[in-house]
Order: structure tokens, then sequence, then C-alpha cells
């Protein structure tokens, strides 16, 4: 970008936006991945404790405003919603053990199929990068992999058991079918599909004997390229794990190409909920300490590698915690966040740092 | 729910004489260790028809409060080394604190140490906000909590 200044530190996080409409905690957030382009204006999905999912949208004067309210489909807690890359269909995971799926027809979003299996709540939900599959998890200890059949039919392709506890979240891989999950047991499993059997398991556990987390992981991103992944945790840190001395291994049968390449700790005194990698490079998080921190890539390399640097922390960014933090995809400046406080905020990034030589 | 009691026996202590505080502690915003045990001691156990206070589950020493930084730390000392109610307790102080004080307070809940057999499991279970929020959707549990919250005139 051109507008950074990494010399004078000059960087601001400027509220732009509040969204008030949710009447409970707001737990996660998602841009709709095709919008702010071909004339579908910005377009964010977030969902509550109230047990409806929202969509926002930007109008043509700037303001932001609520375009649907997903209700209805959901009798608990809706925590976690997932567009289709092609943008038309919203996942939603709730505590009631389902996952609904909504399609954007007209003006309205309509519950066209409804996924059921789990044996109760289901935390976090991901569409694949080709939009062929879902995965969902639970706090049965699973993972389910569904498959995106004609006529809105999902059927469920496997069922991934290896953690020992709830599974917090599930991520694919950019443009892999390579799929991340993180659980309460403290691990981060990464799991890949065998051929084209439908057989999919692990290929690496990263715990804290490899310098994992040492409590629960709440959550993970990958940068835009899918070769580093960035993870946050109860147990207070940040850590950024590495495929670039082994990218061949992605898919390997034993060993799994990723290893620890660093921790940023001190940065939240409570719990850190959400962690995002922007297409920039930057990464931000958010905590239980009412933060946000963004943090890029330094580019004095120490002996061991590249390291992260804080760009700065946003201190009461909302009355409550942070749960979700989340990179507009296409303006990689804007930032949504939404919190126990029942609000979503939208921020820009004044100026960036650049990429020092 | 239990087809034993999980302690058939508990001791059980008198009630510490209520503080007269003379002025009214909500008067102004500052929250100290007595308005949280205040808020919390008639807390019924869930087993036993006792306050938490006469069964010494906690008491004034066991909370702290960081007014500054919005902060409440309590832990509770269950009544037996296996109890299975730690976990109810728990919901029952976290759902009384929310109640009673400002949203912004961060409240970090723990069993004494020593006190319980699970306690690291324990421990991270009370405070895993997800855990807890889905355990307050149980239509069960959260009558259990409400039993213990409102039937506390004994």
């Amino acid at each position: 970008m051109s507008d950074v200044d990494l010399a004078t530190g000059n960087s601001s996080l400027k509220e732009i936006h509040k969204l008030v409409g949710h009447t409970d905690r707001v737990w996660h957030l998602a841009w709709n991945p095709v919008s702010g382009s071909n004339g579908l204006p910005p377009t964010l999905a977030s969902c509550s404790g109230d047990k409806t999912a929202r969509i926002w949208q930007e109008g043509p004067s700037g303001s932001w405003d609520c375009m649907a309210v997903l209700e209805d489909a959901h009798n608990r807690t809706v925590r976690s919603c997932s567009w289709s890359p092609c943008g038309k269909l919203l996942a939603t995971a709730s505590f009631d053990a389902t996952t609904a799926i909504w399609q954007h027809v007209g003006s309205d979003f309509e519950c066209v199929a409804t996924l059921e299996g789990h044996e109760n709540e289901v935390k976090s939900v991901a569409w694949n990068p080709s939009g062929s599959l879902i995965a969902t998890c639970s706090r049965d200890k699973s993972v389910w992999i569904w498959e995106i059949q004609p006529g809105n039919e999902f059927e469920c392709v496997a069922v991934l058991q290896g953690h020992t506890q709830d599974v917090k979240m599930v991520q694919w891989h950019p443009n892999l079918d390579v799929l991340v999950s993180v659980s309460y047991d403290n691990s981060i499993k990464v799991w890949t599909e065998d051929g084209d059997l439908d057989d999919w398991h692990c290929v690496q556990t990263l715990a804290e004997a490899s310098s994992g987390h040492s409590s629960t992981v709440w959550s993970l991103s990958f940068n835009s390229d899918g070769d580093r992944m960035v993870t946050c945790s109860d147990d207070l840190t940040i850590k950024v794990w590495d495929t670039s001395e082994n990218p061949s291994q992605m898919f390997g049968e034993e060993n799994g190409p990723w290893f620890h390449r660093c921790t940023l700790s001190g940065y939240h005194d409570r719990a850190v909920f959400s962690v995002n990698w922007s297409r920039e490079g930057i990464i931000a998080s958010g905590a239980a300490d009412d933060a946000i921190c963004l943090f890029h890539e330094a580019k004095d390399y120490l002996a061991n590698g590249p390291s992260y640097k804080l760009i700065l922390k946003k201190e009461k960014a909302h009355a409550m915690d942070v749960n979700s933090v989340q990179w507009n995809p296409k303006e990689p400046s804007i930032l949504a966040s939404a919190s126990d406080d029942g609000t979503v905020k939208l921020w820009k990034l004044t100026a960036v740092p650049e990429n020092v030589s | 729910m239990t087809l034993g009691l999980i302690n058939a026996n508990p001791v059980v202590h008198a009630k510490r004489e209520r503080v007269a505080r003379t002025d009214d502690p909500h008067a102004d915003d500052a929250v100290d260790p007595l308005d949280v045990f205040d808020s919390v001691r008639d807390i019924r156990d869930p087993e036993h028809p006792y306050s938490l206070e006469q069964l010494s589950v906690l008491s004034e020493e066991s909370i702290t409060v960081d007014e500054k930084l919005g902060r409440i730390q309590i832990t509770f000392t269950p009544t037996v080394q296996h109890c299975s109610m730690a976990a109810v307790i728990g919901l029952c102080l976290r759902v009384k604190l929310m109640q009673s004080f400002p949203p912004h307070f961060k409240v970090d809940i723990n069993v004494s140490p020593g006190s319980h057999a699970e306690e690291e499991s324990v421990n991270k279970q009370l405070n895993d906000k997800e855990r807890v929020a889905a355990a307050l959707e149980n239509p069960n549990l959260r009558q259990l909590v409400e039993e213990c919250l409102y039937s506390s005139e004994l």
C-alpha cells in the first residue's frame, strides 16, 4: 500500500461504523467474499446469542444497514457463520446441534437445508475454497465433512475423530482441500483426504509438546498464500506456524509440514478469541481484554527467521470481550469486530507499515 | 438428577452477621469484596437446604476485586473433593454476578487450590465462556441454577 509509514509508526485504527441490532452477544462475523465488486455492495454476516444471524450491507450513501434478520431456523445460540465462495449461500452453525444453509433469494434469505448429525453444540462451520465441501465441528469432539449435492442436498462424507475435547473452530486452507481444526484439548490438527476416497485422516497434530498452546485454542487463520497460519488461545498467546521449509509435505502421510515459527505473548492479558490474517499480511487479534491488536511481519530477520511486531493495540475497542475480528477481503484496510457488548464495529486502518526491504 | 447425595453430611456453619452498611453500597461505582460476597452468600447449595455461606463454600476473604481493571475473582471450596456440583455452583456464581454488577466486569471463578480432585479441568470449564453460554441454554441446568438463586430465603 502506498499510504504506509513504518518509520513513524503512524498507524491508527478508527471506528467508522457501529452496527446495532443484535440483542445478545455477537459471536462471529463473515464477509461475503464476492461483495464489494460487480455491483454488490460490501456485505457482512453476524451471528449471535439472540439465536439469529444478521446481514449488514453498505448503502449508497455509505451508511450501513441491516438488510435481513435470519431467524426461526435455530432455537439456540448461532455460534458461527460462513459464506460459500460464490457468496450465494450462508451456513450458520448453532448450539442446537444443527447447521442451516441459507440462500439469497431476491431480497430475502431462505433456509434451504439443515445439516443434522452432531450430538450437541456445533461451534464452527467453514466452506472449502471450491465450494464443494463444508466442514463443521462440535462439542461432541468430532469434525464432519459434508459434500454439496445438486438440489441443495448435503451428504456427510466423513466424520473425523481425533480431538479429545470440544472442537472450537475449523478452517480450510485457502487453495487446497486441507482442513485445520483447533480444540479445547489445546491442540491443532491438520486433516487431508487420501486420494479421492472420502478417506480423511489427520496428518499432523500441533500440541504443547510441538511448541503449541497450553490451553484452549480458539481460532486460526491462514495467510493469503496458505504457507503460514496463525492461532490464538486461552493461554493468552498468538502463534504463527510455517510450512516454508517443507511445503511438499502438505499431503504427507505421517508428518505434516507445519512448524512453529514464533509466539506473540504479552499483548493481551485475557483469552485471545479471534485472529485473522489480512490479504496484505496484517494479523488482527481480538480478546477478552476488550482490545484489538494488529501485527505485521518484521523485516529485520532474526537468526531464526521472521518475527512479528505489534503495529498498534486498540484498548477498549468494545465495552466487553471481542469475539471475532475479520478483515474485509476486498478492502484490506477495513476490519470488522464483534463483541459480547452486542455490537459489530467497522474500523479503518489509516496507515499501515510498508514492507521495508 | 443425582441418585444419592454427593455429600450426605455437610458441616453447617453459622451465618456471619450482616454488616450494616451506613451508605448505599451502590451509591458510587466502587465495588468491593463485601458487595460481591453480599450478592452471592445466600445462593443455595445445589444439594442441600443451606446457603453457600453456611457450608463455608465461600467467604468474603475468597473474593478479590480490582475496581480499576474491572476484575472480580472468586475462589470457592466445594464441600467434598470429588464434588460433581462444582460446575453448577460456578454457574450460579457467574449468573448472579452477571445480574448484580455492571457487564464490563471480568469475572474469574475457580475452586480453591487443592479443594477438588479435578481442579484443573473444573477451573478450565468454569471459565470457558462458550461452555458457560451453552450450559445456560440447557433447560435442566438453567432450572437448577434458578432454584439455587431464587430459593435463597431458607
